[in-house]
């Protein structure tokens, strides 16, 4: 197959404009965010994830939230085939509002952790973690 | 001299990236915050230079991984274990004993791992902990063998090999053993598969370095039963050597089979003065 | 029920008033995720545990709703903050209607 000038142009720009759309991890995981916060905005602070850059194995990666102040933090995996990965409700006698516990992800994707703060203010933190699938490990 | 020392740097600048990177770790293993490991030592002298220091398999993991081995509540492999505890003490076979009933408590297995694959004389055999805890079994208790690789027989090695962590591996290779130590050595250097890899060529040669992803160890079976975060439980040597040998593409042998019982004593013995890890956490 | 589910549990036997304590929690559950197929290429269902509560003397630590991404032999760190000697009362909430529960005890002083 042959491209055309205006082809190239074309695709270039379909490439230019993913690049360039804002914060949009996939369909299903930006519906279990409005769930949680009904499409109120996030602030970029006031939500800690920890995750590995790259996990040794998609399996069981250990990952830790926090958020002083949150009543709840949604963590998901946007790239698992449902990106659900739990929900973290403290209850009034929690200590520090974090915890921590091991996951499973399906390959680099995506961590997101969302903190609902006791004001009804939301937080939001990212993290991309690299998965690698076979080799000797997998 | 110039050259010399051109050729040095040269070696300097090609031998850094890998260290600061892939080289096993100078991390220290203690469990539980009391029981101090020796995770590094001299090789045996049987290695006869082929490695100068041996090394866990520990250190080439990350530090999340290795975190997990350091507590006994976070290493998950403690699972199995108090399921074998379970297994101990259960009456099974026609005999109408336990474990318990002969050998008391768990406890009185301790030494036991570090020197397995041992000889046994009776049988005119190297035994793996699996074939005696099967011997038990069958002879002593009148019940059913455990399959060699099945999860209660890798639990209840792993619940015996928690008797002995700490010690150090200590499996003899001389005596009616040195034959199927030789036997294993062979195995160990020869290569295999469509990709035409020994244990040697990973293992030996290249430990420390990347094989894509993956951060090789240098196979040492110290820590074994480990707790794969892979598959979430414990994973016995022969399961793990067969993992390698279907990873060089060649058709494996089998959990159990004479040639990788004969693997095990060999491997086992280049890690002879390393700790017992079982039940170690590993990728 | 599913085999052989056992929960552990690791928290201090005692603590000072206002103190915040870490609890970690362990339990074998093979966390089925619904994704994976039997050799047969059939779809082998979901069975997870999908909610773990921590409370102490009747109030809320932690709720977590849990999904099929939680790794097998679910693991859970957090902390509590325990204002007077009493129980903490941990449970697990199985697809299939089971329930497991586990209790320790702590000195507050």
């Amino acid at each position: 197959m042959e491209f055309s000038r205006r082809d190239t142009l074309a695709l270039g720009l379909g490439a230019a404009a993913l690049t360039v759309l804002p914060f949009r991890v996939n369909a299903a995981a930006d519906d279990a965010i409005a769930a949680f916060t009904g499409g109120a905005a996030m602030a970029d602070a006031g939500v800690t994830l920890t995750a590995p850059e790259i996990a040794e194995n998609g399996n069981t990666v250990p990952v830790s939230v926090s958020a002083e102040g949150a009543t709840a933090i949604l963590l998901l995996a946007a790239g698992n085939p449902t990106p659900g990965v739990a929900t973290f409700n403290f209850g009034e006698l929690a200590g520090a509002h974090s915890a921590s516990t091991r996951i499973r992800l399906a390959g680099t994707q995506d961590v997101v952790a969302i903190a609902k703060m006791a004001d009804g203010s939301f937080a939001k933190a990212s993290s991309t973690v690299k998965v690698t699938i076979g080799g000797c490990g997998g | 001299m110039k050259f010399k020392q051109m050729t040095a740097i040269a070696a300097l600048a090609l031998a850094l990236p890998t260290l600061s990177l892939a080289d096993a770790d100078d991390d220290k293993l203690v469990i539980n915050g009391e029981l101090e490991m020796v995770t590094k030592t001299a090789a045996p002298a049987h290695l006869d230079g082929a490695l100068s220091e041996v090394i866990s398999g520990w250190h080439f993991r990350d530090d999340d991984t290795q975190k997990m081995q350091m507590d006994d509540f976070d290493n998950a492999g403690m699972l199995g274990v108090e399921a074998a505890a379970e297994m101990w003490n259960a009456v099974d076979g026609s005999e109408g004993k336990s474990c318990a009933s002969c050998h008391g408590e768990a406890e009185s297995m301790k030494g036991v791992r570090a020197v397995y694959p041992k000889w046994n004389e009776a049988a005119g055999e190297v035994r793996t902990l699996e074939m005696q805890i099967n011997d038990c079994r069958t002879t002593r208790m009148g019940a059913e063998e455990l399959k060699y690789a099945g999860d209660e027989m890798t639990n209840m090695v792993g619940l015996i090999s928690l008797q002995s962590r700490g010690m150090p591996v200590n499996v003899a290779i001389d005596g009616p053993a040195q034959a199927t130590w030789e036997q294993g050595k062979e195995l160990y250097y020869t290569r295999t598969g469509q990709l035409d890899l020994s244990c040697a060529s990973c293992h030996e040669q290249n430990y420390g370095n990347m094989i894509r992803a993956d951060h090789l160890s240098q196979g040492q079976i110290n820590g074994f039963p480990a707790y794969r975060l892979k598959n979430a439980k414990l994973n016995g040597v022969h399961n793990r050597f067969k993992g390698c040998v279907r990873d060089t593409r060649a058709e494996t042998y089998k959990e159990g089979s004479p040639e990788f019982i004969a693997l095990e004593l060999y491997v086992a013995s280049r890690g002879n003065g390393l700790s017992v890890e079982g039940p170690s956490i590993r990728n | 029920m599913a085999d052989g589910v056992k929960p552990r549990i690791k928290a201090p036997k005692s603590a000072k008033a206002g103190e915040a304590i870490v609890l970690k929690t362990l339990i074998s559950h093979n966390m089925e995720s619904g994704q994976r197929k039997n050799k047969d290429g059939s779809v082998i269902p979901r069975s997870i545990i999908n909610r773990f509560t921590c409370e102490f003397n009747g109030k809320s630590v932690i709720d977590i709703k849990m999904e099929a991404a939680i790794s097998t032999n679910p693991y859970f760190e957090f902390e509590a903050v325990v204002p007077e000697s009493g129980e903490l009362l941990f449970t697990w909430y199985d697809d299939d209607g089971s329930v497991y529960t586990d209790k320790k005890a702590i000195a507050v002083s």
